[in-house]
């Protein structure tokens, strides 16, 4: 399998993240998104015409939806990860999984203009940041009621890994994740995930780390 | 607060290879400007009221200027030297005060906490004692070792890697490090530094290695993580404005070229972006 990536791109993540999650390798193939513009370039837009990244390559399969990667690489390999099949967790898996397209427009293109100086409504991106960033808050706090931890189950689902980059890296558009306790509480739950990886801006917890070893001698 | 020393020096304000005709409208010290090129490929640079302000290319980078530079851009040697592969990593815009963000690349004893399994790792932490000086006027720091997992895409395996850092103007850096491939030579990073504001700036960092195996894109990928992995925190530091008195803080041996860097512009007078009086 391989992934079209870019190290900084929150989308890409999603692929590496649940890629790690549940064990599968993937061939990296970097693109020059910044400053090169590579994913805008003759070779790339040949392969998706959309002009985006990531997208992942198998055998004959191109996919250049994130939600639909996620869904493949716990389809072939870990379908816990998509819930348990009833009716009700599956529709809440699809409903979070198009809310994080809203996330990608708002946090990402804040993201993407406050950072990389890309172009953009700013006021508008963080106000729409801000909306979404609420109904995740709400939803996680019904969830808690329910006594789960994760958007869908007691146990994470391609939803909550649909929804982490963008809201994890919200301070890079400016926009604040000091008003959302639920959030928080959740994004250290998925950062304690075994098999966690990190993306620059993005960290595993530090007290989860083994303890260093200390060498003996020398002061 | 007089900025006036640190208006007539250069500051980076695109990159050459991205320029075209219609240009680009960016700032220096709050003042708009615009970056573009002319009929005959040459990069110009005007001011408010379309003022012509002196304009430089050098290290893949549009260098400009709000006042009149008394000298030409600082050297770096190796930028000339064959064989090297040269780098433009990209523009990152930062909230914070440009002199910060040189202050924060001057650091090492961030490296096993920040950059973690890359440039340093716990129990790795010590920052053994190094030398730090001010030639013709710039700011060294030489004699720096640290041991690093991942020094360079060019290392294989874990290395001690030696450094020197050079301050040669109020918002740049300059890095040496061990060159994996050429241990005679050094391998050269730098952080150029755009001032928007007081608090906002544009960081244009810029390469010149030894390293005939990895792919730009790969050289490119590595030094934006190292960068990314700062930019939160830069974000974060506070007072926003870097102090230049003494106050709450109390410096470490860690922390010599930081101290050097801050007593060096408190005596050029290089105060935009700093405070003089600690909270």
């Amino acid at each position: 399998m391989k992934l079209y990536d870019y190290i900084l791109s929150p989308s890409c993540y999603k692929v590496r993240l649940m890629a790690a999650l549940t064990g599968v390798k993937l061939d990296i193939r970097p693109v020059d998104f910044h400053p090169g513009a590579e994913h805008r370039g003759p070779e790339l837009l040949a392969l998706n015409p959309a002009g985006s990244i990531p997208i992942l390559e198998d055998a004959d399969l191109i996919l250049t939806e994130s939600s639909a990667m996620l869904v493949y690489l716990a389809a072939r390999a870990a379908p816990e990860w998509l819930g348990t099949g009833a009716a009700e967790g599956t529709a809440r898996v699809q409903q979070w999984l198009s809310f994080a397209n809203r996330l990608t427009a708002s946090l990402g293109g804040a993201r993407l203009h406050e950072m990389l100086l890309r172009p953009g409504d700013i006021t508008a991106l963080q106000a729409l940041s801000i909306a979404a960033l609420r109904e995740l808050e709400a939803g996680l706090v019904e969830q808690g009621l329910r006594g789960m931890r994760f958007l869908v189950a007691d146990r994470p689902t391609v939803a909550d890994i649909a929804c982490f980059p963008y809201v994890a890296l919200a301070p890079d558009g400016g926009v604040s994740l000091d008003p959302y306790p639920a959030i928080r509480l959740w994004s250290r739950a998925l950062r304690s995930l075994e098999n966690f990886i990190e993306m620059p801006g993005i960290h595993r917890l530090h007290e989860l780390k083994p303890e260093p070893h200390i060498e003996p001698g020398k002061v | 607060m007089t900025h006036n020393t640190m208006i007539d020096e250069w500051y980076p304000v695109g990159l050459f290879s991205k320029l075209d005709a219609a240009g680009r409208e960016t700032a220096l010290m709050g003042e708009p400007i615009d970056v573009a090129r002319d009929a005959e490929g040459s990069a110009k640079v005007t001011g408010r009221n379309g003022r012509p302000l002196p304009v430089c290319v050098r290290y893949g980078h549009v260098w400009s200027s709000l006042g009149t530079p008394l000298k030409a851009l600082f050297a770096i040697p190796e930028a000339d030297q064959a064989g090297r592969r040269f780098v433009d990593v990209g523009v990152v815009r930062v909230r914070c005060s440009p002199l910060r963000a040189v202050e924060n690349f001057l650091d090492i004893a961030h490296f096993p906490f920040v950059h973690t399994d890359i440039l340093g790792a716990e129990p790795h932490t010590e920052v053994q004692n190094y030398k730090v000086e001010i030639r013709e006027d710039e700011v060294w720091a030489t004699q720096v070792k640290f041991y690093q997992p991942q020094a360079a895409k060019s290392a294989s395996g874990g290395i001690t890697t030696e450094y020197m850092y050079r301050v040669p103007a109020p918002t740049c850096a300059v890095l040496y490090k061990t060159c994996p491939p050429r241990p005679s030579e050094w391998d050269v990073i730098t952080l150029f530094v755009q001032p928007l504001a007081e608090d906002l700036c544009d960081v244009w960092p810029w390469m010149a290695l030894f390293d005939d195996e990895t792919s730009m894109t790969d050289l490119i990928h590595f030094q934006q993580t190292i960068f990314l992995q700062d930019r939160s925190i830069l974000e974060n530091q506070i007072p926003r404005l870097l102090p230049l008195d003494p106050g709450m803080e109390i410096p470490t041996r860690a922390d010599l070229t930081s101290v050097a860097y801050r007593r060096w512009l408190k005596r050029h007078n290089y105060t935009y972006g700093a405070q003089l009086v600690a909270q």
